[in-house]
C-alpha cells in the first residue's frame, strides 16, 4: 500500500512574528474562483458608481479681470503660467500653483482680440481693437521700470487674431487678410486673401510648421502654406466657423468650432467630408483646443458649458458647468494634459480637471494598481446597460437640459419629414445624405 | 521546428558536446581552438551522443511552442542534412556569455498545453454574426491577450507548494479493502489526528457541515444537540441544546454565523451559541444550502417552497413553489449557484431565484430521488433513487446519464469532493468512488474506499482543502481519511484555512462589496461576458426601421473613373458588371453549401436502416 495524505505544515502558511506580513498563497485555478464574470461585473459596477461619486472636476476660479475674458494662452515652457486678455484691454499673467495674478498690463484700448506666446517662452504678442500688435517681455519689469511693450506695430485695420510660428521668429495675424510677419520687421512679409470678409482666427500647424489655417465670416475655412504666396484650398460650411485647432499628433487633422452648435474634425487632404461631426452643444461653439495627446479636445460654447470630446466619437464624454459660469469664450487644455482652463463672460478664469474623478497628488502603488484594475474593468463592461447608464449620467442645468431636449425634438421632426418625403416620392429622387456630408457646401482649390 | 545542419569544420560545437565536456573549465579565448578540435574528430563518437540526446530532445519539442527558441540540437532526418542554412552558423553568439558558460535551457520555460487550456476563457468556436472589421480586430486583440495570460497563469502553476494525496494498492491489491486503521497507521501523526470519532449516542442522527475554509465543523443532532468546533485543533466553539429537532445545519459565509433548521423555524446562531435571529418566514425547513458569493441561504421546506434568504440584508429574495410536495433533497451547483431539488416522482428540478419555473427538469429515476450531489466544476451530477440506482449525469447542456450502477441498498446520501471523488452513504456503510483525474466523472465499477460506521449515515460532506470526509450518523460524528480528496493548494484571498481574525474581517468586507445579485443566477455563469446577439439584432432592426435605411449596408460598387481616356462609360459598366457578377456567384456558392449542410444534418438525425415506426407519420 502506498499512501500520501495532504498534510500542510502551518509554519509555511502563518507568519512567524507579528511584524511580518501575512502570507497569502495564490492559486489561479479557475475552479477555485467561481463566478468570476459576475463578480467582475459587480466590481465594475461599484467602480463606475465610485467614479461618479468622486467626479468633482472644478478646481479653482481665478478672478481679477474687470471685463469678460476674451483670450487665453499657455506658456510653452512653464506649466504654471497662463496669460489672459480681457475685453477692456487688460492682459493678466497668472500663476496656477499659487492661483494668483502675478502681473497686470493695460495692453490695449478696447478688446484684447488675441494673445500668443513665443515658442521660447521669453515674450508674448497681443493684438487689440486699437489696430496694434504689441510684443511684451514675459518677465515683469524691475522695480521702478514702466510696463512697456518691446515692440509695437501700428496697422491699418483691426486685427482679430494672432498666432506664432512654432519654430521660427514669425507670426501671423488676421483681420481683413492674413498677414505673415517677421519679428524683426514692421511690415508683413506676406499678405494673403481669398474673398473679402473678415477673418476670425488663424492657427499654425504644430507639426507641419509652415502650414496655417484660418476661418472667416463668409463661412469658410482657408488653408495656407507660408512658403507660397497664395492660399492652398478652402472649404465652405453651412454656417460660420469661429475657430479651428490643429491636432498636435496628426499633422493633417484639425477641428473646427462652428456656429451651428457642432464641431467638425477634418482631414486636410479630403475636405469634402469631415472625418467626424461632434454634436452635443446646445448653442454656438466658440473655442476648441486639443489635448497634448491628440486623442481628445475640449470645446467652449455659448450655452455656458464646456465639453470634452474624444476625436473619434461624435458625442462628448464629459460636460462641465457651474451656476456662475456664463458664456464661455475661450478654453485651453494645459500642456500636461491634466487640466483645462476656460475664460468666460463673467470675468473669471476657471480651472478644471480633465478627468473629473481623477485623484490629484501622489498615489501609493497599491492605490494606483487598484485604480488601473478598476479602469480595465470599467472598460470591459462598459456596454452593459446598467453600467452604461450610470457612466453616462450627467446632471445638467435645467435651461441647458430643456434646450437639448428641444433640439432633439426638432432634429427628430426634420428626420421624420425627410423620411416621409422619401417615402412618397419617386425612389432615388430624395437621396440619403449622411450627417457628415450634409454640412459641407463646397470645397474650392 | 527549424533544423540545424550537422557540425562541420569551423562550426562551433553543439550544446550537447559542451555539456559532456563541462567538467573541464574553459576560458573564453579558448573558444576559437575548441571547435576546430571538435570538427576534426570524425563521426562515430558524435553518433553515440546523438542517441543519448534523442529522448530529451523530443520531450522538449513537445513542450515548446512554435515561437520558442530555435533548437540547437541536431536532428536526424535526411532532409535536415540536405538543407543547410548558412545563417544559423552565426547564431550561437547571443547564447554564450563572456565566460563561455551556456544556458542549458534557452528560451522561455515550456508550458504544457493542457495546463494552459485550463485557464482559457474565450470560446473561439463562437463567431459574431455581421461583426464589423473594427470589432473583429478588437476581438482578435483580446483573444491574443487572453492566450498570453493563460500561458502566464499556467507557468505560475510551478509555484504551487503542495501536491495532492493518493492511495495506491500494491499490484493487484484492491484499495477498497484497505481499512481506516491501516491508513492511520501508515500516515504521519498530523494526518492521523484528522481521523476521529465523536461518540454521541444520546442525541441521535447527526447532520454536519464544514465551513468554506474547511477549518470549522458544525453538527446538529435530531434531538437538539448543536455544536461547532475548530476540528483541526479540536477546540470547541460552542455547544448548545436547542430543545427542538434539528433538521439541518449550515455555516453562513464565515464560521461566525450558523444557520440551524429546527422543527418549526429557521434560527441563526453565532459562534458563541447565542441566538441572533429566528426567521419565521422560513418554517418547517428540511434542508439548507448557502450560496456564499450571493449571500443567499436557500431553504427547502416541508410545505414545498424553496425560499431564498439574503443574509446580508435579511430579506427574502424569492419564495418559489416547487409544486412537488415535501422537499427534503437539495443540492447546490457550486459552479453556477443553481439549486437542484430532488422530487418523489423521480425528477430533479433546477432552480434560480429570478425564475418562477424550474430552469430544467430531469427525469432521473423510476422511483423517488433519495440524494443529489453536484461536483465542484458543475459538470457532473450524481443522483440516487429508490430504484437502488446510482447515476452520474452530465450537466453540460444535454443532461444525459454518463454511467449508472445498481447498489444493493441504494444510497441515501451523496457528496462530491473538490477533486471529484464521490461518496455515498448506504445504511451504515460509506463507499467512495474515484475517477481518472480532477475533471473526470467518478467510475462506478470499483469503489476507491469503503468504511463501516457505528450507525446509519445521516449526513455526509468532504472537508474542503483536507483529505477528510465527515460523516454524521446515529452514533455521532466520524471523520475518516480519504487520500486525494481535496484540492491541495488553496487561494489565500478566496478561502484561507490559516487566516487570522483580521484577515477574515477584511475578506468579509470585500466579499460583501462584491456580492453578486441574485438575478444573475443562471445555468451559464459566463453568459454575462458574451455578446447578446439576439438583442443586438433586435436593436439593429429597430434602427433600420427608424432611419428608413440601413446605415451599415454595403454600398453598391461604383467604379472609380480612370484617367487618360480609359474611362468610357462602356468600360465603367463592364467593370461594375464584373464585380456584381462575382458577388452574385459567391452568394450562390454559399447558399448551395448551406443547403448541402442542412441535407446532411437531416440525414444524420434519421439513422438509416432503422425500422419505420408507427409514430413516424407525425414527424414533419
Amino acid at each position: 500500500m502506498k499512501v500520501k495524505m495532504l498534510s500542510r505544515n502551518p509554519d509555511n502558511y502563518v507568519r512567524e512574528t507579528k511584524l511580518d506580513l501575512q502570507r497569502v498563497p495564490r492559486n489561479y485555478d479557475p475552479t477555485l474562483h467561481p463566478f468570476e464574470v459576475s463578480r467582475e461585473y459587480v466590481r465594475a459596477l461599484n467602480a463606475t458608481k465610485l467614479e461618479r461619486v468622486f467626479a468633482k472636476p472644478f478646481l479653482a476660479s481665478l478672478d481679477g479681470h474687470r471685463d469678460g475674458v476674451n483670450c487665453l494662452a499657455k506658456h510653452p515652457k512653464s506649466l504654471a503660467t497662463v496669460l489672459s486678455g480681457a475685453c477692456d484691454g487688460e492682459v493678466r499673467v497668472w500663476n496656477l500653483t499659487k492661483r494668483k495674478c502675478i502681473r497686470t498690463i493695460q495692453a490695449h484700448e478696447g478688446f484684447v482680440r488675441g494673445i500668443c506666446t513665443r515658442f521660447c517662452g521669453t515674450s508674448f504678442f497681443t493684438v487689440g481693437d486699437d489696430k496694434t500688435v504689441k510684443q511684451w517681455k514675459m518677465d515683469a519689469p524691475g522695480y521702478g521700470e514702466e510696463e512697456e511693450p518691446l515692440h509695437t506695430i501700428l496697422g491699418k485695420t483691426v486685427y482679430t487674431g494672432i498666432d506664432h510660428h512654432w519654430k521660427d521668429p514669425a507670426f501671423a495675424t488676421c483681420g481683413q487678410q492674413v498677414d505673415i510677419w517677421d519679428e524683426q520687421r514692421t511690415s508683413p512679409i506676406c499678405s494673403m486673401t481669398w474673398g473679402f470678409d473678415s477673418i476670425n482666427s488663424v492657427k499654425f500647424n504644430p507639426i507641419e510648421t509652415s502650414l496655417l489655417g484660418s476661418c472667416a465670416s463668409d463661412r469658410n475655412i482657408v488653408l495656407y502654406d507660408m512658403r507660397q504666396a497664395t492660399p492652398l484650398k478652402k472649404v465652405i460650411l453651412d454656417m460660420r466657423t469661429n475657430t479651428i485647432c490643429w491636432n498636435p499628433m496628426e499633422a493633417f487633422t484639425f477641428t473646427a468650432a462652428n456656429e451651428d452648435y457642432n464641431l467638425y474634425t477634418f482631414d486636410m487632404r479630403a475636405l469634402d467630408t469631415p472625418v467626424m461631426v461632434h454634436m452635443d452643444h446646445a448653442s454656438a461653439v466658440l473655442d476648441v483646443d486639443y489635448s497634448p495627446t491628440g486623442r481628445e479636445f475640449v470645446s467652449a460654447s455659448f450655452d455656458k458649458s464646456i465639453r470634452i470630446f474624444p476625436v473619434d466619437k461624435s458625442r462628448s464624454r464629459e460636460v462641465y458647468h457651474t451656476r456662475r459660469m456664463q458664456h464661455v469664450i475661450c478654453v485651453r487644455w494645459t500642456a500636461d494634459s491634466k487640466y483645462i482652463m476656460c475664460g468666460s463672460d463673467e470675468m473669471n478664469i476657471r480651472l478644471w480637471k480633465a478627468n473629473a474623478s481623477e485623484k490629484l497628488g501622489v498615489l501609493a502603488s497599491r492605490e494606483r494598481a487598484a485604480q488601473e484594475y478598476n479602469q480595465k474593468l470599467k472598460e470591459k463592461f462598459q456596454h452593459h446597460p446598467n453600467i452604461k447608464r450610470i457612466a453616462r449620467h450627467r446632471h445638467l442645468p435645467k435651461s441647458l437640459y430643456s434646450q437639448i431636449q428641444e433640439q432633439r425634438i426638432m432634429r427628430e421632426a426634420r428626420r421624420r419629414k425627410e423620411l416621409n418625403r422619401r417615402k412618397h416620392s419617386r425612389p432615388g429622387s430624395v437621396p440619403v445624405v449622411s450627417e457628415r456630408k450634409k454640412h459641407v457646401v463646397a470645397v474650392v482649390k | 521546428m527549424e533544423t540545424v545542419p550537422r557540425p562541420g569544420p569551423g562550426v562551433p560545437p553543439k550544446k550537447g558536446k559542451l555539456q559532456a565536456k563541462r567538467k573541464k573549465p574553459r576560458r573564453y579565448w579558448e573558444e576559437e581552438t575548441a571547435p576546430a578540435a571538435a570538427g576534426a574528430s570524425p563521426g562515430p563518437p558524435r553518433k553515440k551522443k546523438k542517441k543519448n540526446q534523442e529522448p530529451r530532445r523530443q520531450k522538449q519539442n513537445s513542450h515548446n511552442s512554435e515561437k520558442s527558441w530555435v533548437s540547437k540540437k541536431p536532428q536526424f532526418t535526411k532532409k535536415s542534412r540536405e538543407q543547410k542554412k548558412p545563417r544559423e552558423h552565426k547564431k550561437p553568439g547571443p547564447q554564450r556569455t563572456l565566460s563561455g558558460a551556456q544556458d542549458p535551457f534557452p528560451g522561455p520555460a515550456p508550458v504544457p498545453a493542457e495546463v494552459a487550456r485550463k485557464f482559457c476563457r474565450i470560446d473561439k468556436s463562437k463567431e459574431l454574426p455581421h461583426s464589423l472589421p473594427k470589432t473583429r480586430s478588437k476581438l482578435e486583440v483580446a483573444e491574443a491577450l487572453e492566450e498570453e495570460i493563460s500561458v502566464k497563469a499556467a507557468r505560475s502553476e510551478l509555484l504551487l507548494a503542495e501536491e495532492a494525496g493518493f492511495l495506491e494498492g500494491e499490484d493487484g491489491e484492491d484499495t477498497a479493502k484497505i481499512r481506516q486503521a491501516d491508513i492511520v497507521e501508515a500516515v504521519d501523526i498530523a494526518s492521523a489526528a484528522k481521523h476521529f470519532n465523536l461518540n454521541l449516542r444520546q442525541f441521535g442522527p447527526y447532520r454536519l457541515n464544514y465551513s468554506r475554509t474547511g477549518r470549522h465543523l458544525a453538527f446538529g443532532g435530531r434531538r437538539g444537540h448543536v455544536a461547532a468546533l475548530d476540528w483541526v485543533t479540536k477546540k470547541l466553539m460552542c455547544e448548545i441544546n436547542v430543545m427542538e429537532a434539528v433538521r439541518d445545519i449550515r455555516f453562513l459565509h464565515s464560521e461566525v454565523l450558523l444557520a440551524v433548521a429546527q422543527n418549526r423555524w429557521l434560527h441563526i446562531y453565532d459562534n458563541q451559541g447565542i441566538e441572533l435571529h429566528c426567521i419565521r418566514r422560513c418554517d418547517r425547513v428540511t434542508r439548507l444550502e448557502f450560496l456564499p458569493f450571493h449571500f443567499l441561504l436557500a431553504t427547502a421546506s416541508e410545505t414545498g417552497f424553496l425560499t431564498y434568504l439574503d443574509v446580508s440584508v435579511g430579506k427574502i429574495v424569492a419564495a418559489l413553489n416547487a409544486r412537488g410536495g415535501r422537499l427534503n433533497i437539495m443540492a447546490k451547483n457550486p459552479y453556477n449557484a443553481v439549486i437542484h431539488l430532488g422530487h418523489s416522482n423521480g425528477t430533479v428540478s433546477l432552480w434560480s431565484p429570478s425564475v418562477q419555473e424550474p430552469l430544467a427538469k430531469i427525469l432521473c429515476h423510476r422511483g423517488g430521488i433519495q440524494a443529489v450531489a453536484v461536483d465542484s466544476t458543475g459538470t457532473y451530477m450524481a443522483t440516487s433513487g429508490l430504484d437502488h440506482q446510482l447515476k452520474v449525469f452530465d450537466l453540460r447542456g444535454t443532461f444525459r446519464p454518463l454511467s449508472a450502477r445498481t447498489l444493493p441498498q441504494g444510497a441515501g446520501h451523496l457528496a462530491f469532493s473538490q477533486r471529484g471523488l464521490l461518496a455515498a452513504g448506504m445504511g451504515d456503510v460509506v463507499n467512495i468512488w474515484a475517477g481518472q483525474g480532477k475533471a473526470s466523472p467518478p467510475s462506478l465499477e470499483q469503489p476507491y474506499l469503503t468504511h463501516r460506521l457505528a450507525g446509519p449515515v445521516h449526513g455526509l460532506q468532504f472537508c474542503p482543502f483536507e483529505d477528510v470526509l465527515g460523516v454524521g450518523h446515529s452514533g455521532g460524528v466520524s471523520s475518516i481519511l480519504v487520500p486525494g480528496a481535496a484540492e491541495p493548494n488553496f487561494d489565500g484571498l478566496e478561502s484561507n484555512p490559516y487566516r487570522s481574525q483580521k484577515q477574515r474581517q477584511e475578506w468579509e468586507v470585500k466579499a460583501l462589496l462584491e456580492k453578486v445579485p441574485a438575478e444573475l443566477i443562471c445555468l451559464n455563469p459566463r453568459a454575462l461576458a458574451e455578446v447578446d446577439v439576439i438583442s443586438l439584432e433586435q436593436q439593429k432592426k429597430e434602427r433600420v426601421e427608424r432611419l428608413g435605411y440601413d446605415p451599415e449596408a454595403k454600398v453598391p460598387f461604383q467604379p472609380k473613373p480612370k484617367r487618360k481616356g480609359r474611362s468610357s462609360s462602356g468600360s465603367l459598366v463592364r467593370r461594375r458588371k464584373k464585380v456584381l457578377e462575382q458577388e452574385h456567384r459567391d452568394k450562390v456558392r454559399q447558399s448551395l453549401e448551406q443547403q448541402k449542410q442542412q441535407k446532411q444534418k437531416k440525414q444524420k438525425a434519421k439513422p438509416a436502416g432503422a425500422r419505420p415506426s408507427a409514430l413516424d407519420r407525425f414527424v414533419r
